[in-house]
């Protein structure tokens, strides 16, 4: 290292940057923007109550449920939109969507499942087959509306742990189902709650009895792939006393010009002592630099830790859609139980986000946390919005609350609407928040160290998030951070 | 090594450095030294190539090329180094971590093979053990909470890693105590070498108790007013900064 330096390797120093340049410039295309073809079956765009008895009656759903689902179709249709996040979105035309589609041939098994399909994992990193064994990570892989392929679902069954879809859990375990399904996000809670409760077409069960550690992390993809096709998963995961689950989605859709919508709902049950860890890396497909196309993520996601000392963790890396639209909360009705979110959302180009949480304190010396981290590039919006709410049961509760905003250029924007409500002068509530931009001290010392500029910001943008990084599954850290990486590319000069 | 010609340089409009002149062979040590604003750490940045530096008139060749022209991250690898007066934090970027990510950046850019993290922390050890740094300070984040010793420590512990042949200090002693500049003096006396040249930029000359350089130069209002020995820099703690130059030719 300590020969001359020649010319000539000063120039090829210098080729070899502008080559690297190109090549970043050609892979700064969506990695996951493939379409995958296949034959679809599905319902004609439109919403009424036949759709609603229709998709339950695909489903082969028992009374009961279709029931449940037209109440909340009539619901939804009282329910104004919601306006009051800090959103731009162009109306919606519910009667344009299909909400239903399906693989023609309906799979049984991993080997029925239509290789074209299988490709499309593959592609998309998700193991399915042995691979799933050597990363020890059980998939329920959702392909538009039908679960294809839920892999170790003996081992799992085995140590009494049940996870399958949705679909299978309500003619299977309708008991629970039953008793749990909109215990936590009822029905009529919020407009797309209504909606997603009146559609959904399937999702993850997950159940995980009494005194039992769920002995490998869950996980289920979500893809979205037909046109025009809106997907509404239901997730619920119930955790018996002193059970204890990590489960992680990830999700991403492929490139289209139209908006596309998606509208989740996630219910989290953990009873005493219990833990339940949610991790999301969502990298749905966020429109174009020029903010054509993308999906609008509108999404309710709740836990409650409903026995005493239990524990709700959310982590979600959010890097894509074109509106996101969030709020992972925790009910806090357990003494001592604690409820904690970790957030990174990074918006870029024309994308939004409105996401944060909400911690509903009701019981004595309950604890929360959250930490977010929002960073904007491009002429994105970034906001931060959450609640902590003290009520006057929560004897000796406590929040801590940090929101950090970094800001990469000059035309994107960064907002922090924190709202708490203390009803019992015992509860302590702690809110920090900054917001910063990659300076160019920061960037010159990289910079004169040898480190090239999109490595800088990604080094810089890694290091501020790494708070949060440190609570997902190892490997899903690897992927958020590859994930920024790709979706700040072009964030610099 | 490097050849400094007839610079003029402008920051924010106003000219700092006016017609600077100065040649560095490799193994040699240069301090430049003199009073505050007379355009010592605006020669550093330029050198460095950091934005808002215009260079107005002038050439600096290195290793017979237009330095100038290159990027700063190119002109890292090709084997320029600056140790900074004010070392920047990096906030949750581990230490050790943007260390290897810059050192194989400057390996891929020379068409080098990169170091897996075996490799490159035999090497951070090797390198350790000769700075007598304990390894602490590289689970830590980069500067982040680092005293002002700890930070030009830490300066010097990257310059030992990434060897570069012309090493730029620019007030590397300032703010230290003198056990501090004790060992950061230790530091760039145990880099010394034969192939590589420094640049000491300093306002005080005691760092060079420590370090001897083989030139002193000062400089005053932007060029070169005087050079000569390790006695001009005990000639100027002795009479100060003003009178000089006289002796010069404008």
């Amino acid at each position: 290292m300590n020969d001359t330096m020649t010319r000539e390797s000063i120039t090829a120093a210098a080729t070899l940057r502008d080559n690297a340049g190109v090549a970043e410039a050609l892979g700064r295309s969506y990695a996951a923007g493939f379409v995958t073809e296949i034959e679809m079956t599905g319902l004609p765009p439109g919403l009424d109550e036949e759709t609603v008895r229709q998709i339950s009656a695909i489903k082969q759903e028992p009374a009961w449920m279709t029931e449940w689902r037209l109440e909340a179709y009539r619901h939804w249709l009282t329910m104004p939109k919601p306006d009051w996040a800090k959103l731009k979105i162009d109306p919606i035309d519910y009667q344009a969507i299909s909400y239903y589609a399906a693989p023609k041939a309906g799979p049984k098994s991993l080997a029925e499942v239509d290789p074209t399909l299988l490709e499309t994992y593959e592609k998309l990193g998700i193991p399915l087959h042995e691979r799933a064994a050597l990363a020890g990570v059980a998939v329920d892989a959702v392909f538009d509306s039908v679960s294809v392929g839920t892999t170790f679902r003996k081992q799992l069954a085995e140590a009494g742990v049940l996870f399958c879809s949705m679909s299978e859990a309500i003619r299977e375990y309708p008991e629970l189902v039953q008793k749990y399904l909109g215990s936590v996000v009822p029905t009529g809670d919020n407009f797309f709650a209504a909606l997603n409760s009146a559609v959904f077409s399937d999702g993850s069960f997950v159940f995980i009895p009494k005194g039992v550690r769920c002995p490998m992390e869950l996980s289920t993809y979500f893809r979205i792939n037909a046109q025009n096709t809106g997907q509404f998963e239901r997730t619920l995961i119930v955790a018996e006393e002193g059970a204890h689950v990590s489960y992680l989605e990830g999700c991403t859709a492929p490139k289209r010009d139209e908006n596309q919508l998606h509208a989740a709902v996630v219910e989290l049950v953990a009873l005493e002592k219990a833990q339940i860890k949610y991790s999301t890396v969502q990298n749905w497909y966020p429109g174009d630099e020029n903010g054509v196309g993308g999906i609008y993520n509108f999404v309710t996601k709740r836990g409650d830790c409903r026995g005493d000392d239990s524990k709700i963790s959310w982590t979600q890396v959010e890097t894509g859609s074109a509106i996101t639209w969030k709020y992972p909360s925790v009910l806090l009705r357990g003494d001592r139980s604690v409820g904690e979110f970790y957030s990174v959302a990074l918006t870029h180009h024309y994308q939004q986000a409105d996401t944060g949480t909400k911690m509903i304190h009701l019981g004595k010396h309950t604890k929360s946390k959250i930490v977010a981290k929002g960073i904007s590039a491009g002429r994105s919006s970034n906001s931060y919005r959450g609640l902590v709410k003290m009520e006057k049961g929560a004897e000796g509760a406590r929040n801590y609350t940090q929101c950090d905003s970094l800001l990469i250029g000059k035309k994107c924007g960064a907002h922090t609407f924190p709202y708490m409500e203390v009803k019992n002068p015992t509860a302590i509530v702690e809110h920090e928040a900054t917001t910063s931009k990659i300076s160019d001290d920061q960037m010159f010392y990289c910079r004169s160290r040898g480190i090239g500029e999109e490595d800088a910001v990604s080094m810089i943008v890694d290091g501020f998030c790494k708070q949060v990084f440190r609570e997902l599954p190892m490997e899903f850290a690897v992927e958020a951070k590859k994930l920024l990486e790709v979706s700040l590319e072009g964030a610099v000069g | 090594m490097l050849k400094i010609e007839n610079l003029h340089a402008r920051v924010e409009g106003k000219e700092i450095l006016k017609g600077l002149s100065l040649s560095v062979n490799a193994g040699e040590v240069h301090a430049i030294m003199g009073p505050n604003g007379a355009g010592k750490s605006t020669l550093g940045n330029v050198l460095s190539g950091r934005d808002g530096y215009e260079v107005t008139a002038g050439s600096v060749t290195y290793n017979g090329i237009d330095l100038l022209a290159l990027e700063p991250e190119v002109r890292a690898a090709a084997g320029v180094f600056l140790a900074f007066q004010y070392p920047v934090e990096i906030p949750g970027v581990n230490n050790t971590y943007f260390l290897r990510a810059a050192f194989n950046a400057q390996r891929k850019a020379r068409g080098e093979k990169e170091f897996d993290s075996m490799q490159f922390l035999k090497l951070v050890r090797e390198k350790l053990k000769v700075m007598q740094i304990s390894d602490e300070l590289l689970h830590r984040a980069v500067n982040e909470g680092f005293s002002g010793g700890e930070k030009k420590r830490n300066e010097i512990f990257q310059m030992a890693v990434l060897e570069p042949q012309l090493a730029i200090l620019d007030e590397t002693d300032s703010g230290l105590d003198i056990d501090a500049l004790k060992h950061v003096a230790d530091g760039v006396n145990a880099l010394r070498s034969p192939d590589r040249a420094f640049l000491m930029i300093t306002h005080y000359q005691r760092l060079l108790d420590y370090v001897v350089p083989d030139f002193v130069h000062v400089l005053a209002d932007g060029r070169i007013v005087e050079s000569g020995d390790k006695s001009l820099a005990l000639k100027l703690e002795e009479h100060g900064y003003a009178g000089l130059g006289e002796g010069a030719a404008a």
